[in-house]
């Protein structure tokens, strides 16, 4: 039971690490950093690995344990708390971070030596790993946007990570400012919040919400529409995506823990978190799946036209996160947690194992240019294609599969689900086939094109990381069996005592061995035509590039669906425009202006002062004239 | 007793550093450290007020004073030497001599101060005094006497070690000030008439003029005298023209004092003065008053985006956030008055590291044009790292005080105006793209010069951390402010707006719209 109140030491520790980094890091040895660095993410994840067994054997009471650190501050009774919850959601959450952020530190240990800078790195990512852990863990609103900011702030700091170049601060800037975009609509639902509830507290907000609003109450839409603002910011989902693919201009490692596996899935947390508000909202619950099923749509057909490796998996990234938004728009609350969880291992496991390549390809990031690695790179090529296999959803031998067929399933048999909308998630899987291993082949079959100088695969740190991730991206799937074969869902059960089951239409149980076997074929049948197209004749794929409508295609592909020209039309455009009239403030010129009347009148008055009698002569003979005039004529 | 003390160790202290000029700096921080010591200590030992018992309808009674003197001054015209504090009081004191101590030890190696370096202490030193009285005086025209004399330190702090234009600044900014403050005089006077007329007592005394009544548009054309002086000293929108130019032009020890501490000298004016003398007229007033600070918000946002100049848009970004200030006290709410106090505190501390690190780029560069910057940060990590705090705090970054501080004021606001209020959070993503600026094109990019040992001097770093330290501090932990401002903030209470509880049907929103039917 005890050791529940050392909760508190897990954002601890990445927070000293932290606090060391940054205050004496530029004094201490690249060994020391990188101990301190890792060290502080592994004393986390093994508290977090003690902690979650407790829970498992000698689960607090209902499954939920509260831990106040201190009140923050208290006015009239709101007084949110720095105060950490821990239930099986949060659980799942800081398992999965802990300890993927523990391997991507291990291999950053390598895979960042060269570079300067070393110890703002480590820094930040200790900085992020704290502020992801606030997150997940608070208890209230509040703390939970402290993590949030936080989150964001290390994005922006890391994506920029190598400042002298002014594209990666653009690509930095436009993602703190898009996300905040997104966050000042989740602010303005906290102060919806607050005026009713007068607190900010989850738990309390959730047990009162359903007393206070009927289903689809006004307060409650607009409440579930401005936190879904801040999700989709987040999470990188439409209309707010359009930073992600940008993002990658940070080093690798970070594309992976930020941008892969956990920061873009706070927006799925969110939702999950305040699920019962989503509830009362059904058209909002709604809106969250057709947002989830376009977005995994749109960035599936933007990943098919994608040269740059890291720009592929984003927009896969992208996209993923989008069937995850789909599970929680029809109710499978689970699933979408399940597929957060195995998604952060397989894509983890993808953008390490692209580091790896980039590295060896001297910072070569266009898969067309490269080829052939297979041989040359055993180790990273079986754990990407494991890692691929997983992202592809191979039946079976994959965790992928079973994470993103419940979603199939789901979207299909759940009561808020329906056939079109599991039509749209099989297509995205299709899609996801195809770019998948179009990545697969181009890079690593056909003529090697590139030298190799400098092999990662001697690196052990970065090395290890690899094979854990496949492995989790393997067996990762086993502790959630689909329905249709055994009642064997621990994962889902577990999370029963915070998220509701997914209420299923009667009697679709039996048609899941059907769609699993749709989506089977269809996995294979996409496997065999990337091989055809990118292996076996990469003449096809070529001239289908060369028709004006395939070009006309793959130019709107490749762009992101011109989204960016889009926004920077509607809003960079026009805001720059704004700034730009008028600089110097009208207002001023105002004021100035009385300023130079005063002076003009004084420079007159002061010109009738000249000296000259003859002039005062005239002047008092005007004035007498003018009087007498007045006395005679008016 | 201590009150005195307090007024008198910074004035004697600027004597002292004017006669001993060589020894100034030492004097002026043995002065100021020695008053800061007394007042922390003061408020530290009453953490928290016990609130008395509303006793009376009249807004004030029942104030709790920590210290008060009462001197004879000008007994035929009933002005006495009154000066009281209670926790906000003493909060802005201790906060006025933090960043006072600061702004001695920033100037230390500045070359500017090395002229004439006796001579700049006494104004400093005068300068502090000033607000320090401004802060504790509870007579309206020993408040009106301290108001005008932090100006004429201020004035020359300008006109002596200020930028090139100096000369037009200085003037430009005693002009704004000194007309709008005489509307204050106005006002004061005619207070003191009025009460004086219905009760036969002619009294400056703030807690006996408290309770005055007061027609409704006497106190409407009351109210504004006091309101433009404070409207063009916080700036508010639109008062602000005199901002750029002083903030610009003034030596890096003035400018925190001035966009520190003087613009909250303003906030307080509203919140001790304003307020509960005309607690009808400012219910009046604040629809008018909600607008203009949220125009403020976002036409400071505006204005500082569009500079080239690094001071400038510093200055801009804090006339912006005053447009906080503003909304968060004339929406009248209680979150919102607890959100003003932690913003007079924390932007005074943000604005204070920004414009120390404006002021130290100055120093190292001789100008501060953004387009001549850029790549800093691989001179200066240490300056990089502390400017990344400050600009993050002053975009609203949750663990820095002014979140805690906007988070209040907007939803305070929120309860009353939804339309403004939402209008108002523009601010922070239009805070953000300016903040940025200041991060990104000064310290990241490519760098365009070689800079040698231009990273933080120990004194500058032992000054900067203080600021960290103090940010990270009201971000974490503001309840130490929240409870010692408790009883000043039961009192604005009583003025409250009504609040609209018809949150189900959502009317409200349309009732913002339509403010002025």
């Amino acid at each position: 039971m005890d050791v529940f109140h050392l909760l508190w030491l897990v954002p601890a520790f990445p927070l000293a690490g932290f606090l060391i980094l940054a205050l004496f890091g530029l004094r201490l040895h690249s060994r020391a950093i990188a101990w301190i660095g890792t060290g502080s993410i592994g004393l986390s994840a093994i508290l977090t690995l003690w902690i979650g067994v407790h829970f498992l054997t000698q689960p607090p009471a209902n499954y939920q344990y509260s831990l106040t650190l201190w009140t923050w501050f208290d006015i009239n009774g709101f007084a949110p708390g720095i105060a950490l919850y821990l239930d099986p959601l949060s659980l799942v959450y800081i398992f999965v971070i802990t300890f993927v952020s523990f391997f991507i530190h291990l291999y950053s240990t390598a895979f960042m030596r060269s570079n300067e800078g070393y110890v703002r790195f480590f820094a930040y990512m200790n900085l992020f790993v704290f502020s992801m852990l606030v997150l997940v863990l608070a208890n209230n609103l509040l703390l939970l946007y402290l993590g949030w900011e936080g989150v964001g702030l290390c994005s922006f700091l890391l994506i920029g990570f190598w400042y002298r170049d002014e594209v990666n601060g653009y690509a930095a800037r436009k993602a703190f400012i898009v996300t905040r975009i997104g966050d000042t609509a989740f602010i303005i639902g906290l102060f919806l919040l607050v005026k009713q509830f007068h607190t900010l507290n989850i738990q309390d907000i959730l047990q009162q919400a359903p007393v206070v609003w009927s289903a689809g109450a006004t307060a409650v839409v607009w409440v579930t529409i401005l936190l879904l603002g801040g999700a989709v910011g987040k999470s990188a989902q439409l209309p707010l995506q359009t930073w992600l693919p940008d993002a990658m201009a940070g080093p690798t490692p970070v594309s992976a823990l930020i941008h892969a596996a956990t920061m873009v899935t706070a927006g799925v947390y969110l939702i999950a978190r305040t699920h019962v508000l989503y509830s009362l909202a059904p058209a909002v619950q709604l809106l969250v799946a057709i947002i989830g099923l376009l977005t995994l749509l749109i960035a599936g057909f933007s990943a098919l036209a994608q040269h740059d490796l890291k720009r592929i998996l984003a927009y896969s990234t992208i996209s993923q996160i989008g069937y995850m938004f789909l599970a929680l728009g029809v109710g499978a609350w689970t699933a979408a947690i399940f597929h957060f969880m195995i998604h952060a291992f397989f894509k983890a496991l993808l953008f390490l194992a692209a580091g790896a390549v980039i590295m060896a390809m001297e910072e070569e990031h266009d898969i067309f240019k490269m080829g052939g690695l297979r041989k040359k790179m055993p180790v990273t090529f079986w754990t990407f294609l494991v890692g691929s296999g997983a992202l592809a959803a191979i039946p079976l031998i994959t965790a992928g599969f079973y994470s993103k067929d419940l979603i199939l399933f789901d979207a299909f048999a759940s009561t808020q689900g329906s056939f079109w909308l599991w039509l749209g998630g099989f297509v995205g899987a299709f899609i996801t086939v195809l770019y998948t291993f179009r990545m697969v082949f181009v890079t690593f079959y056909g003529e090697q094109k590139k030298p190799i100088t400098h092999n990662p695969e001697e690196e052990k740190a970065m090395m290890i990381p690899l094979v854990v991730l496949a492995v989790l991206s393997v067996i990762g799937g086993w502790i959630e069996l689909p329905h249709a074969w055994a009642h064997f869902t621990p994962f889902s059960d577990f999370l029963t005592h915070v998220l509701p089951p997914t209420n299923l239409k009667p009697d679709m149980e039996s048609q899941e061995f059907m769609l699993q076997l749709l989506t089977a074929v269809i996995v294979f049948a996409g496997i065999y035509l990337s091989w055809l197209a990118y292996v076996k004749k990469p003449a096809l794929s070529a001239s289908w590039k060369n028709t004006s409508l395939g070009r006309a295609c793959h130019d709107f592909f490749y762009k992101g669906w011109m989204f960016d020209q889009l926004y920077d039309k509607l809003f960079v455009k026009p805001v720059v425009w704004i700034s730009r009239i008028d600089p110097h403030d009208f207002i001023d010129y105002i004021y100035e202006g009385f300023g130079r009347l005063n002076v003009l009148i004084h420079a007159g008055f002061s010109r009738t002062q000249s000296g000259y009698v003859r002039w005062y002569l005239l002047c008092i003979a005007i004035g007498i004239l003018f009087i007498f005039s007045l006395i005679l004529f008016v | 007793m201590i009150l005195v003390w307090l007024l008198l160790i910074p004035l004697i202290g600027g004597v002292m550093a004017w006669m001993f000029s060589g020894l100034s700096r030492w004097i002026a921080t043995l002065a100021v450290l020695i008053d800061l010591v007394l007042a922390l200590q003061l408020w530290l030992s009453h953490p928290s007020m016990p609130i008395q018992p509303v006793q009376g309808t009249a807004i004030g009674a029942g104030l709790a004073w920590i210290a008060e003197v009462q001197y004879r001054w000008i007994p035929l015209l009933g002005a006495s030497l009154h000066l009281a504090v209670d926790g906000f009081s003493l909060l802005m004191i201790v906060l006025t001599l933090f960043i006072g101590l600061l702004c001695v030890w920033m100037s230390w190696h500045d070359p500017v101060s090395r002229e004439k370096t006796g001579f700049y202490h006494f104004h400093l030193l005068w300068l502090i005094a000033g607000m320090v009285g401004v802060f504790m005086a509870m007579d309206l025209l020993l408040f009106y006497f301290f108001w005008e004399l932090m100006l004429i330190p201020m004035f020359f702090l300008i006109s002596i070690w200020g930028g090139a234009q100096r000369k037009k600044a200085s003037l430009k900014f005693f002009l704004f000030t000194q007309f709008s403050g005489l509307f204050m005089l106005i006002a004061i006077l005619a207070l003191y008439v009025l009460h004086g007329r219905q009760t036969g007592l002619y009294s400056f005394d703030y807690t006996e003029l408290l309770g005055t009544t007061l027609s409704r548009e006497v106190a409407g054309w009351l109210l504004a005298g006091f309101l433009l002086a404070f409207l063009v000293k916080l700036p508010a929108f639109p008062f602000h023209s005199w901002l750029p130019d002083t903030y610009t032009q003034s030596p890096t020890g003035g400018v925190a004092l001035l966009a520190g501490v003087m613009s909250k000298t303003a906030a307080y004016g509203m919140l001790r003065f304003a307020l509960p003398l005309f607690p009808e007229a400012a219910r009046m007033f604040a629809p008018a008053m909600v607008i203009l600070g949220v125009a403020g918000i976002l036409y400071g946002a505006k204005l500082a985006y569009a500079q080239s100049d690094l001071k400038r848009l510093i200055a801009f970004s804090s006339f912006s956030h005053m447009g906080f200030i503003l909304l968060g006290i004339f929406s009248m709410q209680e979150l919102a008055y607890q959100g003003v106090i932690i913003e007079m505190v924390a932007h005074a501390i943000s604005i204070t590291g920004l414009f120390f690190v404006a002021g130290m780029l100055q120093v190292r560069l001789q100008h501060t044009q953004l387009d001549a910057m850029g790549g800093f940060w691989e001179y200066m990590p240490r300056m990089g790292g502390v400017a990344m705090v400050f600009v993050m705090a002053s975009l609203g970054l949750p663990g820095l005080g002014n979140f805690v501080a906007e988070f209040l004021i907007l939803a305070g606001a929120f309860q009353v105006h939804v339309v403004w209020t939402v209008l108002a959070s523009l601010g922070l993503i239009a805070s953000m793209i300016y903040s940025l600026v200041i991060l990104q094109r000064v310290f990241h990019g490519k760098s365009k010069q070689t800079l040698t040992h231009a990273d933080l001097k120990p004194l500058e770093g032992l000054v900067m951390a203080c600021l960290v330290a103090a940010i990270v501090w009201i971000g974490f932990f503001p309840q130490r402010i929240v409870r010692s401002v408790q009883p000043v903030v039961q009192q604005l209470k009583q003025i409250a707006v009504k609040q609209n509880n018809s949150a189900a049907d959502y009317e409200w929103v349309w009732n913002d719209l339509t403010l002025f039917k």
